[in-house]
């Protein structure tokens, strides 16, 4: 039976979702004017992951992420005007207007960057945690990817020296069934679950329901715990579910590629409904609570979108700047 | 010398003992710096290279890894995101093309693709080797694709001077630096100061003077070139060596004003011959100098084939001392010298007498 999130970080973890679900469908939104011209990869149906891993998390414990990372980067604390001018190519981007969408970078909220190679930052944040051992600090490390990045040599590579060195860090996979448009059963074997690979590293290693916030934050909670207090690493596989095209933001329903009713069953389990609807329940938030945080949140985007259309573009004397470090 | 100079140095090194110096001092000064690699800490040593540094550091600083060069280059580049300084070492330059990623992908790009918010200090040491038998997988000299790839330092040291002096300021460096080391190089000894002293990265030294033909050297190449140059004194030939020491950035400026001064350019790199970094020299020196040349330049390379394993045929694949010479004399219109004979089962498979396999 889960336990449910203490009030405060419950109605945190519904404006947190909720937050990044209003971001993304205005990007979608902005996205057919064709002034965000990066490829750009939508987290909408899979917000609770992002969401119930951060509830957890101090502003200076870092994560890094893959290609499909707003919702990690805004559910760390990344800055949304930063993001939104990012993804318009402007100066004021997070990356100065060199990464675009699939390059998210915030320092100063943990967010130590984004990219979409699959499975490379895995190693990268793990060597953060190894900073950590050589510092004596013992900062914990949040590692997102998805169901793809186990099938990379460098995850078992990562994991294993992880392993050896119990290092501070915690492996989410966000398993949402596919990878591009190619289904997991053609990936990787069916009598085998992912998080079973993690524990023949010998980690700590759980599976549980992605679209569930509680779930995840009570799973990530013993985790997070276990990392932080020297158990050596952790390994959370989260089944989610990916509503739109891989990248891009259409639905691709029409290309026939995910089985009848599947959609609609993951839809009929929409995280910020269950969890709306939960927290109704349980008389956490009342209707007009939801409406008003609909609307602070809208305001702020309006804020963060008008920002990052009234900033400049990088001047012509950026192209060199940046290719050395001073 | 005068006396306002600096002292003439008279301790002599291996150039092994230099890159060992170089990183015992800089994990002395700095504790953010340590050193990570397959057998770095072990009794071997990385040839020497990091030998003692386990008892004066201990093991968290001189970190064994597993055989997993793509995650930790990553894990590197992770741990040089908290401030860390890693030097990380390739017995064999082969096994960093399987961390590839990590290095293009990421190292690479990381400070430009972030807009300049983070740093990457990382130095990835990788050793060329040759003969012994070393064949086609462990004495590949890929410089030319690391140095190919924008926000990659490419450092190639000839002397222990320079071993050291280029050590250290890779280290120091807030890039990503790939250090690539010639095994025939190793038992080299030559004049190293103490201390900790820097040789800047991005410049080219000329390590010879010389009137007739400038040289333009990479690595072992130039301890074959300053042979060469040593050959032809004898018959009034005077060779400028130019030792190019860093690939990226490349400035070309040496090879140029030494060009305008001989007319004749002789590239020699210890890697392939076409798409390769002899290419570049001669491009850039074709693209801004050109009318200093008397005759077309040349690039003494590998030939565009692996290499062999047996020396019957590694024997007749390297470029040899006598190629430079012979090259220098044809360019500047001497009589060739019959070209001395090889036979298939010479020892050239070797760069001493005291050299032994395995490696």
């Amino acid at each position: 039976m889960t336990r449910h999130a203490p009030a405060d970080v419950a109605r945190r973890m519904l404006h947190g979702m909720m937050r990044i679900r209003f971001v993304e469908e205005r990007i979608k939104t902005l996205y057919a004017e064709q002034e965000m011209r990066c490829p750009t990869h939508f987290s909408i149906g899979q917000e609770a992951v992002a969401v119930g891993v951060c509830a957890h998390l101090t502003r200076e414990e870092m994560i890094t992420s893959a290609h499909r990372s707003h919702a990690h980067y805004l559910a760390k604390g990344g800055d949304l005007r930063a993001m939104l001018a990012e993804l318009y190519g402007k100066a004021s981007g997070c990356a100065a207007g060199k990464g675009g969408s699939m390059h998210l970078v915030d320092l100063a909220a943990g967010f130590l960057g984004a990219v979409p190679i699959v499975g490379s930052t895995i190693p990268i944040g793990v060597g953060a945690a190894l900073g950590s051992l050589l510092l004596d600090d013992p900062k914990l490390t949040v590692v997102f990817f998805g169901d793809g990045a186990t099938e990379a040599g460098v995850f078992h590579e990562s994991l294993n020296f992880a392993a050896v060195h119990k290092l501070p860090v915690v492996m989410v996979c966000e398993n949402n069934l596919y990878s591009v448009l190619t289904p997991l059963e053609w990936r990787q074997p069916r009598e085998r679950e992912i998080y079973q690979l993690a524990q023949g590293h010998g980690v700590l290693a759980r599976q549980a329901d992605g679209n569930d916030a509680d779930v995840v934050y009570e799973v990530a909670g013993e985790a997070i715990e276990h990392a932080r207090g020297g158990g050596g690493p952790a390994f959370l596989e989260f089944k989610t579910y990916r509503w739109l095209e891989h990248c891009g933001p259409n639905d691709d329903q029409h290309l026939g590629y995910r089985p009848p009713g599947e959609f609609e069953t993951w839809l009929a389990r929409d995280p910020i409904q269950l969890y709306t609807t939960r927290l109704r329940e349980q008389a956490i938030v009342a209707d007009a609570e939801v409406a008003a945080m609909a609307e602070r949140i809208a305001d702020e985007i309006d804020d963060a979108v008008a920002f990052a259309k009234a900033s400049p573009f990088p001047s012509r004397d950026q192209l060199t700047a940046h290719l050395y470090a001073p | 010398m005068t006396a306002e100079g600096p002292p003439t140095v008279t301790r002599q090194l291996k150039f092994v003992q230099a890159l060992n110096e170089a990183l015992d001092l800089c994990m002395a000064k700095d504790p953010r710096v340590f050193v990570m690699g397959l057998g770095a800490p072990d009794a071997a040593a990385i040839f020497g290279s990091t030998r003692g540094l386990v008892e004066k550091y201990g093991r968290k600083r001189v970190l064994d890894t597993p055989v997993a060069e793509n995650a930790m280059t990553g894990v590197a580049l992770g741990a040089a995101l908290r401030g860390m300084r890693p030097v990380m070492t390739h017995i064999r330059l082969e096994f960093a093309m399987l961390a590839i990623d990590q290095i293009v992908n990421q190292a690479a790009k990381w400070h430009y693709m972030f807009g300049g918010r983070a740093a990457v200090p990382l130095v990835i040491r990788m050793v060329v080797g040759r003969g012994w038998g070393q064949g086609p997988q462990h004495s590949q000299s890929l410089q030319s694709w690391f140095a190919h790839v924008p926000g990659l330092k490419v450092v190639m040291p000839a002397t222990p001077h320079d071993a050291k002096g280029l050590l250290i300021s890779a280290i120091e460096d807030n890039n990503p630096v790939v250090f690539i080391e010639h095994r025939w190089l190793y038992n080299i000894h030559g004049p190293v100061p103490e201390g900790v002293y820097r040789v800047p990265l991005g410049r080219p030294n000329v390590l010879r003077r010389g009137r007739h033909v400038t040289v333009a050297a990479i690595s072992y190449m130039t301890l074959e070139a300053t042979r060469a140059a040593d050959e032809l004194a004898k018959e009034g030939i005077e060779l400028e060596v130019v030792d190019i020491r860093t690939l990226n950035p490349f400035d070309e400026t040496l090879v140029l004003e030494s060009v305008r001064k001989t007319g004749h350019l002789i590239v020699a790199d210890t890697g392939w011959r076409s798409v390769g970094f002899a290419a570049e020299v001669v491009s850039r020196i074709v693209e801004q100098g050109l009318a200093d040349l008397k005759q077309p330049p040349v690039r003494l390379t590998s030939p565009d084939i692996p290499t062999p394993t047996t020396r019957a045929l590694s024997n007749y694949y390297y470029p040899l001392v006598s190629d430079i010479s012979a090259t220098a004399r044809r360019l500047l219109g001497r009589p060739a010298k019959p070209e001395p004979e090889i036979k298939p089962d010479a020892l050239l498979d070797a760069p001493d007498s005291t050299f032994s396999g395995p490696f």
